[in-house]
């Protein structure tokens, strides 16, 4: 029985630059980055922050205007898309519409150097792995959107390709697909050891699927990290925001020794790793379920009046008004309420603020 | 693996073209030959040393035509690429170098040098008189110049050109050095001829007198004058056609795709009959109508007692005909964009509560714009460029074509007025070019999205169904006597004066018998009836496969010096038939290419007249395509080539059917062009037919009109099958039970 295999190989991005034809501001500028064999990273950011267009420079649809792009330690930046061992799910599946599924599948394989039997037995067992065995003779019209995906996505995979790439696969499907899907593009990926590319706007898709994210904003890649490191410890609002929702503080940084810095806001004085910050103005990240709720003049917290309290089951969202603007703020304690116009102070638990650009 | 591993010796790409490049240098005659080069006659004539028919490389042997000797060298340098793989800048710079020099001193001597030695006095000067001559350019000069361009084109894909991609750039190449060569080097060289007075000096205060004179721009008849200048009526027209016929294309499109119209299929075969008749012949039956003893002249004149008068002749005459004429070239445009309109788009606009009047106007209209405006574009430019119906129909009413023609054949015979005229008739159609490209902006209007696509389409209004049948079926009519009429005329001993049926037309034009070498063509118009099958068998497949690669290239490419890229292409389109025959009689008339009195020139001029159609109908079908659907077959590790000929084509199935049938049916039915170019053994069968009607023996004319009318729809209905039709599964909704059924569409 042939089995689809990985064959994984890292993708790395030195200075690359990529500026449109008659475009003046670049489309992705100076992006550098590793991305190790056989794992999944996600390129994260708003629309048109330049996600798309650095898929399709590792995939050689784009050619970046400066810069070195190397895959599997070898240079292709000039390499066409043809040539480069990259495959592409698109967002739109892009199905041959005059072609039936075993076709569609087939396709990469007749340009592979397969034998016509080969070819067949892999684009079977291509199928099957996506689980779309006995829909050989249809034509994509006939399939519904999930098993189009499917098709697109074993389609790249039966090339076994050095790197595959997905451009926002779920965005046509529902919301409960996306979740199946995702999880079977990850157990496919896992499986096989792939080296997957996986662009989306999502953040929560994001979190669920990656090895590590680069999270990208104008252009530029704004951090770049394992989840958990970005959800800890977002380099800069921009990120704190982005992934996972953050209330964004200006603060002061008083003093810094070693890693450590004594900053304060309004009132408070906190102590959390300085990260590179010297004293002066800054900001600082709290993500609403590391801020703990306090009785009005507890030491060292903030006080503040609750603006809005709302109950969502399996815990309580406060909109709480401060000096400092206001914050929102999630608690599990959904026993003692904060009524609206209560005086209470935040308390801010070591670990929870992160400073940040 | 996809990438390739072992670095070959000599780029497999290299050692192809080199070979071709030695096989044109050292194997085939250098020179034309005189006769059907594949009879292999010239075998026989001394080959391969005699100096008529020796490849280069004996020539340059035996210390003749000493000029071709630096080709030898240049095909051998290639040789130092060996063992260098592509991205080596060498390589590419290499080959980059060999290339041009060797298309440049090509040229350079063949332009150079000519029948009595050097062609330029500064030649002369320079280097002294040359003893030696040299004629037009044959097979092994035409396969050693291929490999110069496309050694050059490999070269500069390795150096990065168009991302690298060797089948682009080579397309590139091979599309910009045709056109250059049959397009803008005859045209160059009549403008350059023609702007010269009788006496051969330039004069540009005699080209301003011409150029600003009343006849081309009165405007007399807004005052109550007689006429109006040329110019303007030749403007007038064309307006009226591209919109008329437009409009009618449309109205056939929806008609045969979105009703249930019981009859379409033979609606479809109806529209598809004037796209195969001489567009004269049409004004021939025109008269034979409505002319002064036309048939329904002579019957109102008996019914209601109205005189007889000349008003079909002018612009009421030409309208009609021209319209007849050219409302099924925009049919075919139109017909793949409506059936391109993807049904989902139309279901959406339903399901955000638009009517079907508001989803025909609001979306499936404006998704068919660009397919409008290359249907108007055609029906204007084609009426500009008619020359058979103002020649019939036109009485008064002077248009450029026809007076770009008396200029260069008639008394006056004055190229220069000629040239002019051509300037003012090509300001007009770069005019509308530019106009519709404007109309069309930067918006896309793709709807063929990478998913299949699932849904109806939409039905149209019933009001508008209606008031289509209605349109529909007036023309069907019109269309209908016509073509009786035409039919019936061949029958006819002579219209008008002898209304007694005879067979004699037929038996003169196409009589066959046996004789003792067996069957025997005995007609008198079998000649050319049988060159003008092959001429437009060979141009139909080579017409729509430049014409669709030229449409891949800009549609899907992106590369420097586009703009020009598509302008150049589409120029020949909007030069009169009258001023390519011209050109083309100019230009290939002495060396370096001579063409004169061969197939190959109407081959090339039907080539090159008839490619921008394949051209606009290709770019129409493939902005209905999603650019995903390539890239995807790119990524798949499909080359450009194969991606454009396994999805591409593929998907453009109805465009090539519309390139095939046209160019195959102008070849069959072309008159302006090749009046000029037509020669005793290459005898057109429009120009047989012309020569009959300006002998008055229309009985005959008519008969053999009538004969390849029939010859063209067989070999259309083979096409069709042939190609067959685009298979994108579809939901059709079936009538009873309103299940949903897959079917291909159209
Ligand atoms: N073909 C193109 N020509 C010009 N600009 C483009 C093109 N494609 C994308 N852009 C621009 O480049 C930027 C990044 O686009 P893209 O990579 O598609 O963003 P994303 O996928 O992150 O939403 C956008 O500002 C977009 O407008
Ligand atoms: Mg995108």
């Amino acid at each position: 029985m042939t089995k689809i295999r990985g064959n994984a190989a890292s993708v790395s991005f030195e200075h690359v630059v990529k500026t449109y034809p008659g475009v003046s501001t670049p489309a992705v500028d100076d992006v550098s980055f590793a991305i190790e064999a056989g794992k999944l990273v996600t390129l994260l950011g708003p629309s048109g922050c330049g996600k798309t267009t650095t898929l399709r420079m590792i995939a050689g649809l784009e050619m970046p205007t400066s810069g070195r792009i190397l895959i599997g330690g070898g240079d292709v930046t000039q390499l066409p898309a043809t040539e480069r061992d990259v495959s592409m799910v698109f967002q739109s599946y892009a199905l041959f519409p005059h072609m039936t599924v075993m076709e569609n599948v087939g396709y990469g394989l007749k340009f592979s150097g397969y034998s016509k039997a080969e070819a067949t037995v892999r684009a079977r067992a291509g199928l099957e792995l996506v689980g779309l065995s006995g829909y050989e003779e249809r034509l994509p019209s006939e399939l519904s959107g999930g098993q189009q995906q499917r098709v697109a996505v074993a389609r790249a995979l039966v090339l076994e390709p050095q790197v595959l790439l997905f451009d926002e696969p779920l965005s046509n499907l529902d919301a409960k697909l996306r979740r199946q899907v995702r999880e079977e593009i990850r157990d496919i990926q896992t499986k096989l050891g792939l080296t997957v590319v996986y662009v989306t706007h999502d953040q929560e898709e994001a979190l669920a699927v990656s090895d590590r994210i680069i999270v990208m904003n104008k252009a530029v890649i704004a951090q770049d990290g394992s989840p958990r490191e970005l959800y800890d410890a977002p380099a800069s609002a921009f990120v704190a925001d982005f992934i996972g929702e953050a209330n964004v503080l200006s603060c002061k940084v008083e003093s810094v020794s070693g890693q450590v810095a004594k900053v304060s806001v309004g009132p408070i004085s906190i102590t959390t790793p300085a990260r590179g910050h010297q004293s002066g103005p800054a900001k600082l990240a709290i993500r609403p379920n590391r801020i703990a709720i306090s009785p009005a003049g507890t030491k060292n917290s903030l006080p503040g009046t609750v603006g809005k309290a709302t109950y969502v089951g399996s815990h309580m969202e406060y909109v709480v008004e401060t000096a400092s603007g206001s914050l929102f703020v999630v608690s599990p304690d959904v026993g003692a309420v904060h009524e609206p116009g209560q005086a209470i102070g935040l308390v801010f638990p070591a670990g929870g603020p992160v400073l940040v650009d | 693996m996809r990438v390739e591993s072992a670095v070959s010796r000599l780029h497999p790409t290299v050692v192809l073209w080199l070979a071709v490049g030695w096989v044109g240098y050292a194997v085939l005659p250098w020179y034309g030959v005189d006769g059907n080069f594949f009879s292999f006659f010239w075998l026989g004539e001394g080959y391969p040393f005699e100096e008529d028919v020796a490849p280069a490389l004996f020539l340059v042997a035996q210390g003749l035509k000493l000029w071709l000797a630096p080709l030898a060298i240049l095909l051998l340098l290639p040789l130092l690429a060996w063992g260098r793989r592509k991205n080596d800048p060498f390589f590419g710079k290499l080959l980059i170098a060999v290339g041009a020099l060797g298309l440049a001193w090509m040229l350079f001597q063949g332009f150079g040098i000519g029948l009595r030695g050097w062609r330029f006095g500064w030649l002369t000067m320079l280097f002294g008189e040359l003893e030696d001559r040299q004629f037009g350019m044959g097979y092994g000069a035409l396969l050693t110049a291929c490999a110069f361009l496309f050694l050059f084109t490999l070269g500069l894909a390795a150096r990065g050109a168009v991302g690298g991609d060797v089948f682009v750039v080579g397309s590139i190449g091979f599309v910009v050095a045709i056109v250059a060569l049959f397009v803008f080097m005859p045209i160059l060289q009549m403008l350059a001829n023609a702007l010269l007075t009788p006496d051969g000096v330039y004069s540009f205060s005699a080209f301003a007198g011409k150029f600003l004179s009343a006849k081309l721009w009165s405007l007399d008849c807004l005052v109550g004058g007689r006429r109006c200048g040329v110019a303007w009526n030749s403007l007038f027209l064309a307006i009226l056609v591209g919109i008329l016929s437009t409009l009618l294309g449309l109205a056939f499109a929806l008609v045969a795709t979105r009703t249930g119209f019981r009859f379409r299929r033979l609606l479809r075969a109806l529209t598809v009959l004037p796209i195969i008749t001489p567009a004269f012949v049409i004004g021939l039956a025109v008269i034979l109508l409505f002319g002064l003893s036309g048939a329904f002249t002579q019957l109102s004149a008996t019914v209601f007692g109205t005189q007889p008068t000349r008003w079909v002749y002018g612009l009421p005459g030409l309208l009609i005909a021209q319209t007849l004429a050219f409302t099924p070239v925009a049919f075919l445009v139109l017909i793949g964009v409506v059936e391109g309109v993807s049904p989902s788009m139309e279901e959406a606009a339903q399901t955000l509560r638009a009517g079907r009047w508001q989803t025909f106007l609001t979306v499936t209209l404006p998704l068919m714009r660009p397919g409008l405006a290359n249907a108007f574009l055609l029906g204007f430019i084609e009426s500009m460029a008619d020359f058979g119906n103002p020649l019939v129909l036109g009485g008064n009413f002077d248009v450029l074509s026809t007076e770009i023609f008396f200029a260069i054949v008639g008394a006056q015979n004055d190229p220069a007025l000629a040239a002019i005229l051509a300037i003012v008739l090509l300001f007009f159609t770069l005019a509308a070019f530019y106009a519709q490209r404007f109309w069309l902006g930067r918006r896309s209007y793709t709807t063929m999205s990478g998913k299949g696509d699932a849904g109806v389409h939409a039905r149209l209004p019933t009001s508008l169904r209606y008031a289509l049948y209605g349109i529909v079926g007036f023309w069907v009519a019109l269309t209908v006597v016509v073509y009786a009429t035409i039919v019936y005329g061949s029958f006819v001993t002579l219209w008008g004066v002898d209304q007694s049926l005879t067979l004699k037309h037929y038996h003169q034009a196409f009589d066959v018998g046996w004789n003792e070498f067996g069957l025997h063509w005995r007609g008198s118009a079998w000649g050319s009836f049988w060159t003008t099958i092959i001429i437009a068998l060979v141009s139909a497949p080579l017409t729509a496969a430049v014409g669709l690669l030229t449409a891949y290239l800009l549609a899907r490419q992106n590369f420097a010096g586009k703009n020009a890229f598509e302008f150049g292409t589409m120029l020949s389109f909007a030069i009169p038939g009258t001023v390519i025959g011209v050109s083309y009689v100019i230009a290939f008339n002495v060396p370096p290419i001579e063409l004169t009195g061969t197939g190959i020139i109407l081959v090339l001029s039907f080539i090159f007249r008839n490619m921008p159609v394949g051209v606009r109908a290709g770019i129409a079908s493939m902005s209905q395509i999603d650019r995903s659907l390539d890239e995807s077959s790119l990524t798949l590790g499909a080359s450009s080539w194969q991606t454009f000929r396994r999805i591409v084509l593929p998907l453009l199935r109805p465009a090539i059917v519309a390139a095939l049938v046209y160019s195959f049916v102008r070849a069959m039915t072309a008159i302006s062009a090749i009046i000029f170019l037509v020669s005793g053994r290459y005898d057109m069968a429009t120009s047989y037919i012309v020569g009959r009607v300006e002998n008055n023996e229309y009985g005959i004319a008519i008969a053999y009109s009538t004969v390849l009318i029939v010859v063209m729809l067989a070999v259309i209905g083979l096409m069709q099958l042939l190609v067959g039709s685009r298979r994108i599964g579809r939901r059709v909704s079936n009538a009873p039970g309103g299940q949903t059924a897959i079917a291909g569409a159209g």
